[in-house]
């Protein structure tokens, strides 16, 4: 039996909503013992938050919060009280990781600064993921993933010059900082386990946007190299032939020909009109993309995503339907990779989830428990540092738990 | 100070395009010796460019992103200038051999025999066909980590499927997600954040191979695939579908649970993005926009009435905001606690006070593009920080050191790989 790369590695998680618990996520999905600490009652406010099992909002049933915090142990603890404060510095000495996700100044106004919290214990990593970084005039700006995206990434460059820019999918930007974040805690604690260097690491969410190879790096770069901004240009009626998102007979697909395609695409397509050469990219002018599109789009219409992909494929083109999240899930190949992973949830019952992001066959990610109820641990974690049933019914009526 | 946390590892990249060569420049920042081995005998297209030597002409009609090379001059080496590549090329080494050749090979294991790991994103089969598979690595190094990133992964019946990022993307359902939500989405522009978590997550999954020969001496063929990380990323919306059997539309710039948008300000094509999550918001929206007759407004009265009424809502805030700077009104709004932030187009982002304060960009001097403010790091780190050591890689760059220094050839042997068409810091002269 394989053994899990993270195993007996342990992390606190003060983590909650999106950027911080996918981070969290991805170490406890690779063997760590992840600790998830939540404000006593109300919890991660991602538990709170759509989609919910059959849509009726229950804390134990959001799907965000069910996927964002498997192989997590989960207990309550309210980290402004004294006491919680300290049952928590009780914990930190068996923990190698603490990963943190408030507002910059929260930390150190609990007195939970990296500072204070490594004294005694020089490895300790700590991540802190934040809006804007841990520093800066806009260290205490509120956002969100809009917003974020909107003063990190591409967003200006994105859409229809007549239209608004454009976002991406919704939270999506979260969920790549925290991947980031991954990342870099991983990075982080080879230099702590293996050269006993600890160190805090401070995740800015829009840094690691606006660092991004999905253009806005290289747009930002090329600013500077001739000083032209990425502009929104119109896709639809620019005059590449074929464009990238193509119309078919049930749906859309997605293609990449260009020059470095063309004699494929001209074999696959097989007919005499697309031999002539006037086609062969770049098309200059709107009257040959016309032309090119009086016989393409009935080839398109004639046709569904499924023959198009294959005909495509066949030939080496990049090529690929515009799946819906059905076409998705119901995928052969994700099927026959055995992707997708049922996991049984005391209150949520057995759902489909996303599996494993990467295979690693000798240290593989396994799932050992569903996303914790909400103080479902209190009573295993905090016996560790001494507190029996007493002190735990102490505590709960003190609202500490 | 101490060493950077991969001080000491080896690791080779044998990418292409964006992801990998982004990945393994983490974690060359991080520290590794990382080797681009690259072939001066066939041009990596999208790569070093879309062509290596292309006209003066041809990238005038080039977005930025594409044709945006120093003063849109390809200059003598364009392949050393393209923005794209400049972008995943620092602090790494260089060196240039020929795989198709069994010379080639050899060189290859050669530096296999001294690495730790190796991190490929060619077309499926590609390695496999010039012989390079796991098998072949591990028996020249048994510990070696072979990580593999592809569109769809190592098995199953789309394993030889070709697709880029955005047919990634497109596969992964976000085209559908994403575009506008009264426009198809043919409508929308190009986007590959699956080809960038692609990156992240090869590099993520080498650190845990890593870690685990670290700790068993155990080396190991990691398969990562773009699409199944992507989903992960998605992971909300997946779930609705398995939950609920919903299938979510795309919400443009809105969301759910919250009023939010992207709104028109003064100047041209200038925006700034506001979120009202709660009714504590909404009230001090009300404050900065000085409109008090809102707040009694029986549309908006209610969070769930301001999402159902948020066609009603969106000229009102746009009334407010087309009159005011996009930096200002975001000023304004967060300091009455709305959150709120200007759209930043390339000028506006090297102007940004935040990224400007944290010393985000980073001066460098490159050899062939002249020297200019690069965007920074992804991370800060308190006791290791990282920075840009060396600047991009230009093609064979390092080739001296690896040949003569690392793997021990001699002055006569490098004259003869070179003559043979390894060794080169230009294109073959058949390359365009």
């Amino acid at each position: 039996m394989p053994s899990q790369p993270l195993e007996g590695v342990r992390v606190l998680d003060l983590t909650r909503h999106v950027a911080g618990p996918l981070c969290t996520k991805l170490l406890a999905d690779y063997g760590a013992d992840v600790i998830k600490i939540e404000q006593p009652r109300r919890g991660d406010p991602a538990r709170w938050i759509a989609p919910f099992l059959h849509d009726l909002p229950h804390p134990e049933r959001s799907g965000l919060f069910l996927h964002l915090n498997t192989n997590k142990r989960g207990i309550t603890l309210d980290l402004k009280s004294d006491t919680g404060r300290s049952l928590f510095l009780r914990l930190l000495p068996s923990a190698d990781i603490v990963v943190e996700n408030f507002r910059p100044r929260v930390m150190p106004s609990l007195g939970l600064d990296y500072e204070t919290l490594r004294t005694g214990k020089p490895a300790l990593v700590m991540t802190s993921i934040s809006n804007f970084g841990q520093t800066g005039p806009y260290r205490d700006w509120s956002a969100s993933d809009l917003i974020l995206y909107a003063m990190g990434h591409e967003m200006w460059g994105t859409g229809q010059p007549d239209s608004e820019p454009a976002g991406m999918a919704n939270k999506l930007s979260l969920h790549i900082a925290g991947e980031m974040a991954y990342m870099a805690t991983l990075g982080a604690f080879y230099g702590a386990a293996f050269q006993g260097v600890g160190q805090h690491v401070d995740i800015s969410i829009m840094e690691v946007l606006a660092s991004s190879i999905d253009r806005r790096a290289p747009s930002l770069l090329a600013y500077q190299y001739c000083g032209e901004r990425a502009e929104r240009v119109p896709s639809v009626h620019g005059i590449d032939a074929p464009p990238f998102v193509n119309y078919c007979a049930d749906g859309f697909f997605e293609i990449t020909v260009g020059l470095n395609w063309w004699a494929d695409f001209v074999r696959a397509i097989g007919e005499e009109w697309i031999k002539d050469p006037i086609f062969r990219p770049p098309v200059r002018e709107v009257a040959v993309r016309e032309r090119f599109d009086a016989y393409w789009i009935p080839w398109c219409m004639a046709r569904t995503k499924k023959e198009i992909v294959a005909i495509f494929q066949q030939a080496g083109i990049p090529c690929a339907p515009l799946n819906t999240t059905e076409d998705l899930v119901r995928d052969p190949q994700l099927k026959e990779r055995g992707f997708f992973i049922d996991i049984e949830h005391p209150a949520a019952g057995r759902l489909t989830y996303p599996g494993a992001p990467f295979r690693l066959p000798q240290s593989p990610f396994a799932i050992r428990r569903p996303a914790p109820l909400l103080g479902q641990h209190n009573r295993e974690i905090l016996a560790e540092i001494g507190c029996d049933a007493k002190d735990l019914a102490v505590l709960s009526a003190a609202g500490v738990i | 100070m101490p060493a950077l946390p991969l001080t000491g590892l080896r690791i080779l990249d044998l990418g292409i395009a964006l992801a990998v060569p982004y990945g393994t420049m983490l974690l060359a920042d991080l520290g590794a010796e990382v080797i681009r081995v690259e072939s001066t005998q066939v041009f990596p297209h999208q790569t070093r460019g879309i062509l290596a030597h292309p006209s003066k002409e041809a990238i005038q009609t080039m977005a930025p992103i594409a044709g945006g090379y120093p003063n849109r001059e390809p200059g003598e080496r364009p392949f050393n200038r393209f923005p794209w590549a400049n972008c995943t090329g620092r602090n790494k080494l260089g060196m240039t051999v020929d795989l198709h050749k069994p010379s080639g090979l050899e060189v290859l294991s050669r530096l296999v025999k001294i690495s730790d790991a190796i991190l490929d994103n060619n077309a499926p089969g590609s390695l496999e066909r010039m012989g390079i598979t796991y098998p072949w690595l591990s028996a020249i190094r048994p510990d070696i980590i072979f990580v593999q990133l592809s569109s769809f992964g190592q098995e199953g019946p789309y394993r030889d499927y070709r697709a880029l990022g955005l047919q990634v993307d497109a596969f992964c359902g976000h085209d559908m997600l994403r575009r506008y939500r009264d426009r198809d989405p043919s409508y929308n522009t190009w986007a590959v954040p699956s080809d960038y978590a692609g990156g992240v997550a090869a590099a993520s999954a080498c650190m845990l191979a890593l870690i685990h020969r670290k700790r068993t001496g155990q080396g190991q063929h990691v398969d990562v695939s773009m699409v199944e990380n992507f989903v992960n990323l998605i992971g909300h919306i997946v779930m609705d579908y398995t939950m609920n059997g919903r299938v979510q539309e795309s919400l443009g710039n809105r969301d759910p649970d919250m009023v939010q948008g992207v709104y028109r300000c003064k100047g041209e094509d200038r925006w700034v993005a506001i979120t009202i999550a709660s009714d504590e918001q909404w009230r001090r929206l009300i404050e900065a926009a000085g409109h008090p007759a809102w707040a009694s407004d029986p549309r908006f009265a209610t969070l769930t009435d301001r999402i159902r009424n948020q066609d009603a809502l969106d000229p009102l805030i746009q009334e407010f905001t087309s009159g005011r700077d996009h930096r200002e009104v975001a000023e304004l709004l967060q300091r009455h606690g709305v959150p709120a932030g200007p759209v930043l187009d390339d000028a506006d982002a090297y102007a940004d006070p935040q990224l400007r304060a944290r010393g985000f960009f980073i001066a460098v001097r490159h050899a062939d593009a002249g020297t200019h403010l690069y965007p920074g790091m992804p991370w800060k780190l308190s006791a290791t920080p990282t920075g840009v050591r060396t600047p991009p890689v230009r093609l064979g760059e390092h080739n001296e050191y690896v040949y003569k220094e690392l793997l021990g050839y001699s002055d006569e042997e490098y004259r003869e790989l070179e003559a043979e068409g390894h060794i080169g810091t230009e294109y073959a002269p058949h390359i365009r």
